[in-house]
Protein backbone atom coordinates (compact mmCIF):
# COMPACT_ATOMS: atom_id res chain seq x y z
CA UNK A 1 0.00 0.00 0.00
CA UNK A 2 2.10 2.86 -1.38
CA UNK A 3 -0.50 5.17 -3.34
CA UNK A 4 -1.03 8.80 -2.44
CA UNK A 5 -3.79 8.05 0.42
CA UNK A 6 -1.81 6.07 3.06
CA UNK A 7 1.64 7.81 2.12
CA UNK A 8 3.21 10.30 4.58
CA UNK A 9 1.08 13.33 6.01
CA UNK A 10 3.68 16.22 5.75
CA UNK A 11 3.48 17.02 9.18
CA UNK A 12 7.28 15.65 11.28
CA UNK A 13 6.41 13.15 13.75
CA UNK A 14 9.94 11.38 13.09
CA UNK A 15 11.87 10.32 16.48
CA UNK A 16 14.81 11.62 15.96
CA UNK A 17 16.54 11.30 19.46
CA UNK A 18 19.67 14.05 19.44
CA UNK A 19 22.88 12.61 19.14
CA UNK A 20 23.04 13.14 23.33
CA UNK A 21 19.85 11.57 24.14
CA UNK A 22 21.15 8.62 22.16
CA UNK A 23 24.49 8.53 24.12
CA UNK A 24 22.97 9.47 27.49
CA UNK A 25 20.56 6.28 26.75
CA UNK A 26 23.52 3.80 25.79
CA UNK A 27 26.22 5.00 28.75
CA UNK A 28 23.32 5.22 31.43
CA UNK A 29 24.40 2.36 33.83
CA UNK A 30 28.86 3.97 33.24
CA UNK A 31 27.22 7.81 33.80
CA UNK A 32 24.90 6.72 36.65
CA UNK A 33 28.02 5.19 38.51
CA UNK A 34 30.03 8.53 37.69
CA UNK A 35 27.07 9.96 39.89
CA UNK A 36 26.46 7.96 42.39
CA UNK A 37 30.32 8.29 43.00
CA UNK A 38 30.12 11.86 43.04
CA UNK A 39 27.01 12.19 45.32
CA UNK A 40 28.59 12.10 48.49
CA UNK A 41 30.96 15.10 47.91
CA UNK A 42 27.41 16.96 47.02
CA UNK A 43 24.96 16.25 49.48
CA UNK A 44 25.23 18.18 53.02
CA UNK A 45 25.82 14.69 54.65
CA UNK A 46 27.18 11.22 53.72
CA UNK A 47 23.94 9.95 55.91
CA UNK A 48 21.87 11.84 53.67
CA UNK A 49 23.83 9.99 50.75
CA UNK A 50 23.52 6.67 52.17
CA UNK A 51 19.51 7.37 52.24
CA UNK A 52 19.94 8.38 48.60
CA UNK A 53 21.27 5.53 47.92
CA UNK A 54 19.07 3.20 49.44
CA UNK A 55 15.76 5.02 48.10
CA UNK A 56 17.10 5.47 44.66
CA UNK A 57 17.25 1.68 44.28
CA UNK A 58 14.15 1.25 46.02
CA UNK A 59 12.48 3.42 43.18
CA UNK A 60 14.81 2.27 40.06
CA UNK A 61 12.99 -0.94 40.92
CA UNK A 62 9.78 0.15 41.92
CA UNK A 63 9.56 1.58 38.37
CA UNK A 64 10.72 -1.10 36.18
CA UNK A 65 6.85 -2.31 37.40
CA UNK A 66 5.83 1.20 37.88
CA UNK A 67 7.11 3.23 34.50
CA UNK A 68 7.86 0.34 32.39
CA UNK A 69 4.78 -2.52 33.21
CA UNK A 70 2.12 -0.09 33.62
CA UNK A 71 1.26 -1.21 37.09
CA UNK A 72 0.93 0.73 40.25
CA UNK A 73 1.16 -0.91 43.53
CA UNK A 74 0.73 0.57 46.45
CA UNK A 75 2.42 -2.11 48.30
CA UNK A 76 6.41 -1.71 47.72
CA UNK A 77 7.16 -1.47 51.62
CA UNK A 78 6.70 -5.20 52.12
CA UNK A 79 9.65 -6.12 49.84
CA UNK A 80 11.99 -3.11 51.35
CA UNK A 81 10.72 -4.21 54.30
CA UNK A 82 11.38 -7.43 53.58
CA UNK A 83 14.79 -7.28 52.44
CA UNK A 84 15.74 -5.62 55.78
CA UNK A 85 14.14 -7.74 58.46
CA UNK A 86 15.63 -10.63 56.92
CA UNK A 87 18.68 -9.32 57.03
CA UNK A 88 18.64 -8.02 60.28
CA UNK A 89 17.47 -11.33 61.82
CA UNK A 90 19.97 -13.31 60.18
CA UNK A 91 22.76 -10.85 61.32
CA UNK A 92 21.40 -10.53 65.01
CA UNK A 93 19.86 -13.62 65.49
CA UNK A 94 21.50 -16.44 63.44
CA UNK A 95 25.39 -15.29 63.41
CA UNK A 96 24.86 -14.93 59.59
CA UNK A 97 27.63 -13.43 57.70
CA UNK A 98 27.02 -10.24 56.40
CA UNK A 99 27.38 -10.70 52.66
CA UNK A 100 24.93 -14.12 52.86
CA UNK A 101 22.61 -12.30 55.17
CA UNK A 102 22.35 -9.78 52.31
CA UNK A 103 21.48 -12.58 49.59
CA UNK A 104 19.00 -14.04 52.22
CA UNK A 105 17.31 -11.20 52.17
CA UNK A 106 16.78 -10.70 48.30
CA UNK A 107 16.09 -13.76 47.89
CA UNK A 108 13.25 -13.55 51.05
CA UNK A 109 12.02 -10.63 49.50
CA UNK A 110 12.08 -11.72 45.92
CA UNK A 111 10.23 -14.91 47.63
CA UNK A 112 7.33 -12.51 49.16
CA UNK A 113 6.97 -10.72 45.90
CA UNK A 114 6.54 -13.89 43.81
CA UNK A 115 3.57 -14.68 46.33
CA UNK A 116 1.75 -11.23 46.51
CA UNK A 117 2.53 -10.89 43.05
CA UNK A 118 0.76 -14.22 42.03
CA UNK A 119 -2.41 -12.67 44.17
CA UNK A 120 -2.05 -9.53 42.57
CA UNK A 121 -1.08 -9.61 39.16
CA UNK A 122 -4.20 -11.22 37.46
CA UNK A 123 -6.18 -8.41 39.22
CA UNK A 124 -6.56 -4.61 37.42
CA UNK A 125 -5.92 -0.77 37.28
CA UNK A 126 -7.21 0.24 40.67
CA UNK A 127 -8.27 -3.21 42.14
CA UNK A 128 -4.26 -4.29 41.80
CA UNK A 129 -3.69 -1.09 43.14
CA UNK A 130 -5.84 -2.00 46.54
CA UNK A 131 -5.01 -5.69 46.50
CA UNK A 132 -1.34 -4.46 47.12
CA UNK A 133 -1.57 -1.83 49.40
CA UNK A 134 -3.64 -4.88 51.04
CA UNK A 135 -1.82 -7.90 51.17
CA UNK A 136 1.17 -5.24 52.04
CA UNK A 137 -0.84 -3.52 55.28
CA UNK A 138 -0.67 -7.48 56.13
CA UNK A 139 2.67 -8.04 56.01
CA UNK A 140 2.99 -5.25 58.56
CA UNK A 141 0.44 -6.63 60.97
CA UNK A 142 1.91 -9.59 60.73
CA UNK A 143 5.53 -7.75 61.89
CA UNK A 144 3.94 -6.38 64.33
CA UNK A 145 2.76 -9.17 66.23
CA UNK A 146 5.96 -11.22 65.84
CA UNK A 147 7.73 -9.17 68.18
CA UNK A 148 10.10 -11.57 69.14
CA UNK A 149 11.64 -11.82 65.44
CA UNK A 150 10.91 -8.01 64.66
CA UNK A 151 11.13 -6.16 67.98
CA UNK A 152 7.55 -4.84 67.15
CA UNK A 153 7.05 -1.88 67.67
CA UNK A 154 10.20 -0.73 69.03
CA UNK A 155 12.09 -1.84 65.27
CA UNK A 156 14.80 -4.78 65.26
CA UNK A 157 17.89 -3.84 66.72
CA UNK A 158 21.46 -5.57 67.73
CA UNK A 159 23.08 -6.46 64.26
CA UNK A 160 25.73 -3.61 63.89
CA UNK A 161 28.19 -4.31 61.13
CA UNK A 162 31.12 -2.79 61.88
CA UNK A 163 33.64 -4.52 60.39
CA UNK A 164 33.33 -5.90 56.93
CA UNK A 165 35.61 -8.21 55.00
CA UNK A 166 35.78 -7.46 50.93
CA UNK A 167 38.16 -8.32 48.63
CA UNK A 168 40.89 -9.47 51.32
CA UNK A 169 40.65 -6.16 53.16
CA UNK A 170 38.78 -5.64 56.53
CA UNK A 171 36.51 -2.24 56.36
CA UNK A 172 35.65 -0.42 58.88
CA UNK A 173 31.66 -0.16 58.21
CA UNK A 174 31.30 2.32 60.52
CA UNK A 175 33.28 5.22 58.52
CA UNK A 176 30.26 6.79 56.31
CA UNK A 177 32.72 6.93 53.52
CA UNK A 178 33.59 3.21 53.79
CA UNK A 179 29.52 2.79 54.09
CA UNK A 180 28.57 4.78 51.10
CA UNK A 181 31.15 2.89 48.94
CA UNK A 182 30.44 -0.43 50.00
CA UNK A 183 26.70 0.21 49.33
CA UNK A 184 27.28 1.59 46.37
CA UNK A 185 28.68 -0.97 45.01
CA UNK A 186 25.21 -2.67 45.23
CA UNK A 187 23.69 -0.01 44.23
CA UNK A 188 25.35 0.18 41.17
CA UNK A 189 25.05 -3.81 40.66
CA UNK A 190 20.86 -3.24 40.82
CA UNK A 191 21.12 -0.60 37.70
CA UNK A 192 23.11 -2.58 35.69
CA UNK A 193 20.73 -5.69 36.23
CA UNK A 194 17.66 -3.38 35.86
CA UNK A 195 19.33 -2.05 32.36
CA UNK A 196 19.83 -5.01 31.13
CA UNK A 197 16.03 -6.32 32.09
CA UNK A 198 15.14 -3.35 30.23
CA UNK A 199 17.23 -3.66 27.47
CA UNK A 200 16.11 -7.47 27.31
CA UNK A 201 13.53 -8.84 24.90
CA UNK A 202 11.27 -9.26 28.33
CA UNK A 203 12.36 -5.53 28.42
CA UNK A 204 10.21 -4.97 24.84
CA UNK A 205 7.67 -7.46 26.26
CA UNK A 206 6.33 -5.56 29.46
CA UNK A 207 6.27 -2.24 27.44
CA UNK A 208 3.83 -4.16 25.65
CA UNK A 209 1.47 -5.20 27.90
CA UNK A 210 2.15 -1.30 29.38
CA UNK A 211 1.18 0.26 26.14
CA UNK A 212 -1.70 -2.13 24.98
CA UNK A 213 -2.44 -5.21 26.99
CA UNK A 214 -4.98 -6.93 25.03
CA UNK A 215 -2.79 -6.39 21.92
CA UNK A 216 0.72 -8.16 23.85
CA UNK A 217 -1.86 -11.15 24.53
CA UNK A 218 -3.00 -11.00 20.82
CA UNK A 219 0.44 -11.41 19.88
CA UNK A 220 1.01 -13.91 21.72
CA UNK A 221 2.71 -13.08 25.23
CA UNK A 222 1.03 -14.78 28.15
CA UNK A 223 0.32 -11.23 30.27
CA UNK A 224 -0.10 -13.26 33.59
CA UNK A 225 3.15 -14.70 33.80
CA UNK A 226 5.02 -11.84 32.38
CA UNK A 227 3.64 -9.11 34.90
CA UNK A 228 4.13 -11.73 37.54
CA UNK A 229 7.79 -12.20 36.39
CA UNK A 230 8.07 -8.51 36.20
CA UNK A 231 6.41 -7.44 39.31
CA UNK A 232 9.37 -10.50 40.94
CA UNK A 233 11.88 -8.62 40.06
CA UNK A 234 10.89 -5.56 40.96
CA UNK A 235 10.52 -7.22 44.25
CA UNK A 236 14.08 -8.24 44.02
CA UNK A 237 15.68 -5.12 43.77
CA UNK A 238 13.45 -3.30 46.29
CA UNK A 239 14.38 -5.95 48.53
CA UNK A 240 18.42 -5.40 47.99
CA UNK A 241 17.47 -1.71 48.38
CA UNK A 242 16.08 -2.90 52.45
CA UNK A 243 18.94 -4.94 53.23
CA UNK A 244 21.02 -1.89 52.50
CA UNK A 245 19.02 0.55 54.46
CA UNK A 246 19.26 -2.25 57.35
CA UNK A 247 23.33 -2.33 57.16
CA UNK A 248 23.33 1.05 57.02
CA UNK A 249 20.74 2.16 59.83
CA UNK A 250 21.82 -0.93 61.60
CA UNK A 251 17.88 -0.70 62.80
CA UNK A 252 15.07 -1.58 60.95
CA UNK A 253 11.81 0.68 61.99
CA UNK A 254 9.15 -0.67 61.80
CA UNK A 255 7.64 1.80 59.33
CA UNK A 256 9.68 0.60 57.08
CA UNK A 257 6.89 -1.52 56.07
CA UNK A 258 4.08 1.13 56.33
CA UNK A 259 1.69 2.11 53.34
CA UNK A 260 3.38 5.51 54.16
CA UNK A 261 6.80 3.93 52.78
CA UNK A 262 4.79 2.67 49.96
CA UNK A 263 4.00 6.51 48.97
CA UNK A 264 6.70 7.62 49.65
CA UNK A 265 8.57 5.20 46.68
CA UNK A 266 5.27 6.30 43.99
CA UNK A 267 6.06 9.68 44.91
CA UNK A 268 9.96 9.22 44.04
CA UNK A 269 9.18 7.54 40.97
CA UNK A 270 6.43 10.13 39.92
CA UNK A 271 8.84 13.06 40.87
CA UNK A 272 11.55 12.04 38.97
CA UNK A 273 10.28 10.68 35.84
CA UNK A 274 8.48 7.46 35.47
CA UNK A 275 9.49 6.72 32.26
CA UNK A 276 13.04 7.16 32.42
CA UNK A 277 15.40 4.67 33.48
CA UNK A 278 17.37 7.07 35.88
CA UNK A 279 14.54 9.44 36.79
CA UNK A 280 13.58 7.43 40.40
CA UNK A 281 17.03 7.94 41.22
CA UNK A 282 16.99 11.48 40.78
CA UNK A 283 13.50 11.88 42.25
CA UNK A 284 14.40 9.95 45.35
CA UNK A 285 17.53 12.69 45.82
CA UNK A 286 14.93 15.57 45.25
CA UNK A 287 12.57 13.94 48.00
CA UNK A 288 15.09 13.17 49.99
CA UNK A 289 16.57 16.60 49.45
CA UNK A 290 13.58 18.45 50.37
CA UNK A 291 12.97 16.49 53.74
CA UNK A 292 16.54 17.63 54.39
CA UNK A 293 15.89 21.05 53.67
CA UNK A 294 12.28 21.40 54.96
CA UNK A 295 12.06 19.71 57.77
CA UNK A 296 14.71 22.19 59.33
CA UNK A 297 12.18 25.00 58.78
CA UNK A 298 9.02 23.44 59.88
CA UNK A 299 7.61 19.89 61.51
CA UNK A 300 5.05 20.32 58.90
CA UNK A 301 7.63 19.58 56.15
CA UNK A 302 5.16 17.03 54.19
CA UNK A 303 2.45 19.78 53.39
CA UNK A 304 5.59 21.59 51.60
CA UNK A 305 6.56 18.37 49.95
CA UNK A 306 2.88 17.45 49.31
CA UNK A 307 2.31 20.57 47.20
CA UNK A 308 5.48 20.45 45.34
CA UNK A 309 4.94 17.02 44.23
CA UNK A 310 0.59 18.10 43.35
CA UNK A 311 2.63 20.40 41.01
CA UNK A 312 4.67 18.55 39.69
CA UNK A 313 1.81 15.92 38.28
CA UNK A 314 0.02 18.32 37.06
CA UNK A 315 2.90 20.21 35.25
CA UNK A 316 5.07 18.39 35.10
CA UNK A 317 4.31 14.81 34.16
CA UNK A 318 7.42 13.03 32.89
CA UNK A 319 9.03 14.39 36.22
CA UNK A 320 11.96 16.16 36.76
CA UNK A 321 14.66 14.24 34.81
CA UNK A 322 12.43 13.59 31.95
CA UNK A 323 11.53 17.16 31.71
CA UNK A 324 15.17 17.35 31.67
CA UNK A 325 15.78 14.94 28.96
CA UNK A 326 12.97 16.12 27.06
CA UNK A 327 13.79 19.95 27.31
CA UNK A 328 17.00 20.36 28.39
CA UNK A 329 18.72 18.24 26.11
CA UNK A 330 17.29 18.33 22.92
CA UNK B 1 -11.06 -31.98 -1.19
CA UNK B 2 -8.17 -31.85 1.44
CA UNK B 3 -8.80 -31.78 5.27
CA UNK B 4 -10.26 -28.19 6.46
CA UNK B 5 -7.64 -26.23 7.93
CA UNK B 6 -9.96 -24.60 10.82
CA UNK B 7 -13.44 -26.47 11.57
CA UNK B 8 -16.00 -25.22 14.15
CA UNK B 9 -18.46 -27.73 14.62
CA UNK B 10 -21.89 -26.63 16.24
CA UNK B 11 -20.76 -23.22 17.85
CA UNK B 12 -22.68 -21.98 20.44
CA UNK B 13 -22.50 -18.83 22.87
CA UNK B 14 -23.92 -17.35 25.19
CA UNK B 15 -23.89 -13.96 27.66
CA UNK B 16 -26.21 -15.17 30.66
CA UNK B 17 -29.77 -15.35 29.20
CA UNK B 18 -28.59 -14.37 25.90
CA UNK B 19 -27.82 -16.68 23.10
CA UNK B 20 -25.31 -14.59 21.33
CA UNK B 21 -23.77 -17.47 18.66
CA UNK B 22 -26.15 -20.90 18.48
CA UNK B 23 -25.08 -24.41 16.60
CA UNK B 24 -22.82 -22.83 13.79
CA UNK B 25 -20.89 -25.12 12.11
CA UNK B 26 -18.51 -24.76 8.79
CA UNK B 27 -15.47 -25.81 8.09
CA UNK B 28 -12.68 -23.42 6.08
CA UNK B 29 -10.00 -24.83 3.77
CA UNK B 30 -6.42 -23.23 3.17
CA UNK B 31 -5.94 -20.22 0.87
CA UNK B 32 -9.33 -18.90 0.62
CA UNK B 33 -11.35 -15.83 1.64
CA UNK B 34 -14.22 -16.45 3.69
CA UNK B 35 -16.38 -13.47 4.73
CA UNK B 36 -18.88 -13.25 7.38
CA UNK B 37 -21.81 -10.79 7.18
CA UNK B 38 -24.60 -9.96 9.08
CA UNK B 39 -26.77 -7.37 10.36
CA UNK B 40 -25.42 -6.05 14.14
CA UNK B 41 -25.71 -7.91 16.48
CA UNK B 42 -25.91 -10.88 14.51
CA UNK B 43 -22.90 -12.24 15.84
CA UNK B 44 -20.09 -11.77 13.77
CA UNK B 45 -17.80 -10.45 16.48
CA UNK B 46 -18.74 -13.06 18.78
CA UNK B 47 -17.71 -15.72 16.39
CA UNK B 48 -14.69 -13.94 15.61
CA UNK B 49 -13.78 -14.05 19.36
CA UNK B 50 -14.41 -17.73 19.52
CA UNK B 51 -11.95 -18.33 16.35
CA UNK B 52 -9.34 -16.71 18.45
CA UNK B 53 -9.57 -17.50 22.36
CA UNK B 54 -10.85 -14.24 23.38
CA UNK B 55 -14.04 -16.19 24.47
CA UNK B 56 -14.60 -20.17 24.59
CA UNK B 57 -17.48 -21.75 23.28
CA UNK B 58 -20.45 -22.32 25.44
CA UNK B 59 -21.45 -25.43 23.45
CA UNK B 60 -19.64 -27.12 20.55
CA UNK B 61 -15.64 -27.75 19.41
CA UNK B 62 -13.29 -25.40 17.53
CA UNK B 63 -10.63 -27.90 15.70
CA UNK B 64 -7.25 -26.26 13.91
CA UNK B 65 -5.95 -28.76 11.96
CA UNK B 66 -7.28 -31.75 13.72
CA UNK B 67 -6.31 -30.11 17.23
CA UNK B 68 -9.25 -29.36 19.35
CA UNK B 69 -8.89 -25.91 20.65
CA UNK B 70 -10.43 -26.51 23.41
CA UNK B 71 -8.47 -25.11 26.62
CA UNK B 72 -5.86 -23.51 24.62
CA UNK B 73 -5.48 -19.84 26.19
CA UNK B 74 -5.81 -16.85 23.93
CA UNK B 75 -1.94 -15.96 24.02
CA UNK B 76 -1.41 -19.52 22.23
CA UNK B 77 -3.51 -19.24 19.30
CA UNK B 78 -0.84 -17.06 17.43
CA UNK B 79 1.77 -19.70 18.31
CA UNK B 80 -0.59 -22.40 16.52
CA UNK B 81 -0.55 -20.15 13.64
CA UNK B 82 -3.90 -17.86 14.36
CA UNK B 83 -3.85 -14.24 13.95
CA UNK B 84 -6.40 -12.01 14.52
CA UNK B 85 -7.04 -7.50 14.12
CA UNK B 86 -9.53 -6.22 15.75
CA UNK B 87 -12.37 -3.87 14.76
CA UNK B 88 -10.97 -0.81 16.59
CA UNK B 89 -7.35 -0.07 15.70
CA UNK B 90 -5.38 -2.06 18.50
CA UNK B 91 -1.78 -0.96 18.25
CA UNK B 92 1.34 0.15 20.60
CA UNK B 93 0.39 3.85 20.12
CA UNK B 94 3.38 4.95 21.63
CA UNK B 95 5.78 2.75 20.33
CA UNK B 96 7.31 3.25 16.39
CA UNK B 97 5.41 1.12 13.68
CA UNK B 98 9.09 -0.55 13.58
CA UNK B 99 8.72 -1.60 17.23
CA UNK B 100 5.28 -2.52 17.02
CA UNK B 101 5.71 -4.70 14.48
CA UNK B 102 9.38 -6.30 15.82
CA UNK B 103 7.93 -6.53 19.27
CA UNK B 104 5.18 -8.90 18.04
CA UNK B 105 7.57 -10.66 16.01
CA UNK B 106 9.28 -11.53 19.33
CA UNK B 107 6.51 -13.31 21.02
CA UNK B 108 7.44 -16.58 18.95
CA UNK B 109 11.13 -15.96 19.49
CA UNK B 110 12.06 -14.58 23.27
CA UNK B 111 9.43 -13.81 25.84
CA UNK B 112 10.96 -14.28 29.26
CA UNK B 113 15.15 -13.66 28.21
CA UNK B 114 15.54 -11.29 30.71
CA UNK B 115 19.18 -10.84 30.31
CA UNK B 116 20.38 -10.66 26.66
CA UNK B 117 20.55 -7.23 24.48
CA UNK B 118 17.44 -7.66 22.14
CA UNK B 119 19.51 -6.24 20.22
CA UNK B 120 20.97 -9.50 19.22
CA UNK B 121 17.76 -10.69 18.10
CA UNK B 122 18.33 -9.24 14.69
CA UNK B 123 16.82 -12.07 12.64
CA UNK B 124 13.37 -10.04 14.24
CA UNK B 125 14.42 -6.49 12.61
CA UNK B 126 14.32 -8.56 9.47
CA UNK B 127 11.26 -10.27 10.09
CA UNK B 128 9.67 -7.09 11.59
CA UNK B 129 10.85 -4.96 8.10
CA UNK B 130 9.66 -7.59 5.41
CA UNK B 131 6.32 -7.35 7.53
CA UNK B 132 6.21 -3.05 6.84
CA UNK B 133 7.19 -3.89 3.32
CA UNK B 134 4.75 -6.22 3.16
CA UNK B 135 2.14 -3.85 3.92
CA UNK B 136 3.50 -0.94 2.47
CA UNK B 137 4.95 0.81 6.00
CA UNK B 138 8.37 0.76 5.57
CA UNK B 139 8.89 4.23 4.36
CA UNK B 140 6.88 4.92 8.12
CA UNK B 141 9.63 2.53 9.80
CA UNK B 142 10.36 5.10 12.75
CA UNK B 143 7.21 7.14 13.01
CA UNK B 144 5.59 6.73 16.20
CA UNK B 145 2.40 4.41 15.62
CA UNK B 146 -0.16 7.13 17.59
CA UNK B 147 1.06 10.05 14.64
CA UNK B 148 0.19 7.12 11.96
CA UNK B 149 -2.69 7.90 9.65
CA UNK B 150 -5.94 5.59 10.38
CA UNK B 151 -5.43 3.36 7.39
CA UNK B 152 -1.54 3.53 8.30
CA UNK B 153 -2.77 2.00 11.80
CA UNK B 154 -4.85 -0.45 10.12
CA UNK B 155 -2.30 -1.59 8.16
CA UNK B 156 -0.21 -1.69 10.81
CA UNK B 157 -1.64 -3.92 12.66
CA UNK B 158 -2.33 -6.25 9.65
CA UNK B 159 1.76 -5.85 9.87
CA UNK B 160 1.39 -7.12 13.53
CA UNK B 161 -0.44 -10.03 13.00
CA UNK B 162 1.32 -11.17 9.91
CA UNK B 163 5.10 -11.55 12.16
CA UNK B 164 3.72 -14.64 13.18
CA UNK B 165 3.22 -15.84 9.72
CA UNK B 166 0.20 -17.42 10.64
CA UNK B 167 -1.92 -19.76 8.52
CA UNK B 168 -5.54 -18.06 9.56
CA UNK B 169 -5.52 -14.63 9.51
CA UNK B 170 -8.54 -13.20 11.44
CA UNK B 171 -9.81 -9.75 10.52
CA UNK B 172 -12.57 -7.72 12.06
CA UNK B 173 -13.48 -5.06 9.85
CA UNK B 174 -10.36 -3.80 8.38
CA UNK B 175 -11.44 -0.92 6.67
CA UNK B 176 -13.97 0.34 9.13
CA UNK B 177 -13.46 3.71 9.08
CA UNK B 178 -11.50 4.42 5.90
CA UNK B 179 -12.57 6.54 2.92
CA UNK B 180 -13.01 4.81 -0.63
CA UNK B 181 -8.91 5.09 -1.71
CA UNK B 182 -7.93 4.00 1.74
CA UNK B 183 -9.80 0.88 1.17
CA UNK B 184 -8.92 0.09 -2.00
CA UNK B 185 -5.45 0.00 -1.06
CA UNK B 186 -6.69 -2.20 1.62
CA UNK B 187 -8.42 -4.51 -0.66
CA UNK B 188 -5.39 -4.56 -2.74
CA UNK B 189 -3.32 -5.31 0.43
CA UNK B 190 -5.86 -8.16 1.20
CA UNK B 191 -5.90 -10.24 -2.06
CA UNK B 192 -1.95 -9.68 -2.19
CA UNK B 193 -1.75 -11.69 1.18
CA UNK B 194 -4.70 -13.92 0.54
CA UNK B 195 -2.74 -16.16 -2.38
CA UNK B 196 -0.84 -17.07 0.66
CA UNK B 197 -2.92 -17.68 3.56
CA UNK B 198 -6.47 -18.69 5.20
CA UNK B 199 -8.36 -14.95 5.18
CA UNK B 200 -11.45 -14.72 7.39
CA UNK B 201 -13.01 -11.36 7.07
CA UNK B 202 -15.88 -9.59 8.55
CA UNK B 203 -17.09 -6.58 6.99
CA UNK B 204 -19.80 -4.35 6.12
CA UNK B 205 -18.78 -3.02 2.70
CA UNK B 206 -20.70 -5.22 0.44
CA UNK B 207 -19.40 -4.61 -3.02
CA UNK B 208 -15.72 -4.96 -1.74
CA UNK B 209 -16.57 -8.07 -0.46
CA UNK B 210 -18.44 -9.72 -3.06
CA UNK B 211 -15.15 -8.86 -5.26
CA UNK B 212 -12.90 -10.49 -2.27
CA UNK B 213 -14.29 -13.22 -1.41
CA UNK B 214 -14.44 -16.84 -2.22
CA UNK B 215 -16.95 -18.10 0.04
CA UNK B 216 -19.21 -16.18 2.28
CA UNK B 217 -21.05 -16.74 5.51
CA UNK B 218 -23.87 -14.92 6.55
CA UNK B 219 -25.07 -14.75 10.42
CA UNK B 220 -28.03 -13.39 11.87
CA UNK B 221 -29.50 -13.61 15.47
CA UNK B 222 -26.37 -16.05 16.53
CA UNK B 223 -27.29 -18.61 13.72
CA UNK B 224 -25.74 -19.22 10.34
CA UNK B 225 -28.47 -18.77 7.71
CA UNK B 226 -26.28 -19.09 4.64
CA UNK B 227 -23.26 -20.17 3.10
CA UNK B 228 -21.83 -20.11 -0.35
CA UNK B 229 -20.39 -18.38 -2.80
CA UNK B 230 -20.94 -14.66 -3.31
CA UNK B 231 -23.58 -15.50 -6.51
CA UNK B 232 -25.26 -17.92 -4.01
CA UNK B 233 -25.23 -15.28 -0.93
CA UNK B 234 -26.56 -12.52 -3.62
CA UNK B 235 -29.56 -14.87 -5.01
CA UNK B 236 -30.68 -16.30 -1.12
CA UNK B 237 -33.67 -15.18 -0.57
CA UNK B 238 -33.42 -15.64 3.01
CA UNK B 239 -30.41 -13.00 3.19
CA UNK B 240 -32.14 -10.53 0.92
CA UNK B 241 -35.30 -11.00 3.76
CA UNK B 242 -33.04 -9.90 6.75
CA UNK B 243 -30.27 -8.23 5.46
CA UNK B 244 -33.23 -5.73 3.84
CA UNK B 245 -35.51 -5.88 6.66
CA UNK B 246 -38.55 -6.88 3.89
CA UNK B 247 -40.51 -9.56 3.01
CA UNK B 248 -41.46 -8.30 -0.76
CA UNK B 249 -40.59 -5.92 -3.38
CA UNK B 250 -37.39 -8.07 -4.12
CA UNK B 251 -37.70 -11.17 -6.34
Amino acid sequence: MSSPALAAPATASERKPSSVTAALAAYRVPLSILALCLLPWLLPSKALAVNVLVYGVVAVGYNLLFGYTGLLSFGHAAFFGAGAYITGIAIGQFGVPWLVAVFLGILGGGALAFIIGGLTTRTRGIYFSMVTLALAQLVYYVALQASSWTGGENGLRGFTVDKINLFGTTINFLDPINKYYVLMMFAALALWAVSRILNSPFGAAIEAIRENERRARTCGYDVEKTKLLAFTLSGLICALAGTMSALHLAFVPLDVLHYHTSGMIVMMTLLGGARSFFGPFVGALAFLLMEDVFSLWTSHWQIIVGSIFILFVLFLPRGLWGTFLEKAVR
Amino acid sequence: MTAPLLAVENVGRRFGGFVALEGVTAAFQPGKVTSIIGPNGAGKSTFFNVLSGVLTPSSGSVRFKGKDLAGVRQHEFVHLGIARSYQITNIFPELSAHENVRVAAQAGRARYNIWTNRKRFSELDDKADAALVAVGLAAKRTETAKFLAHGQQRALEIAIALTSDPQVLLLDEPTAGMGPEETRDMVALLEKLASERTILLVEHKMKMILGLSDRILVLHHGRLIADGSPRDIQTDSEVRRVYLGQNDGYA
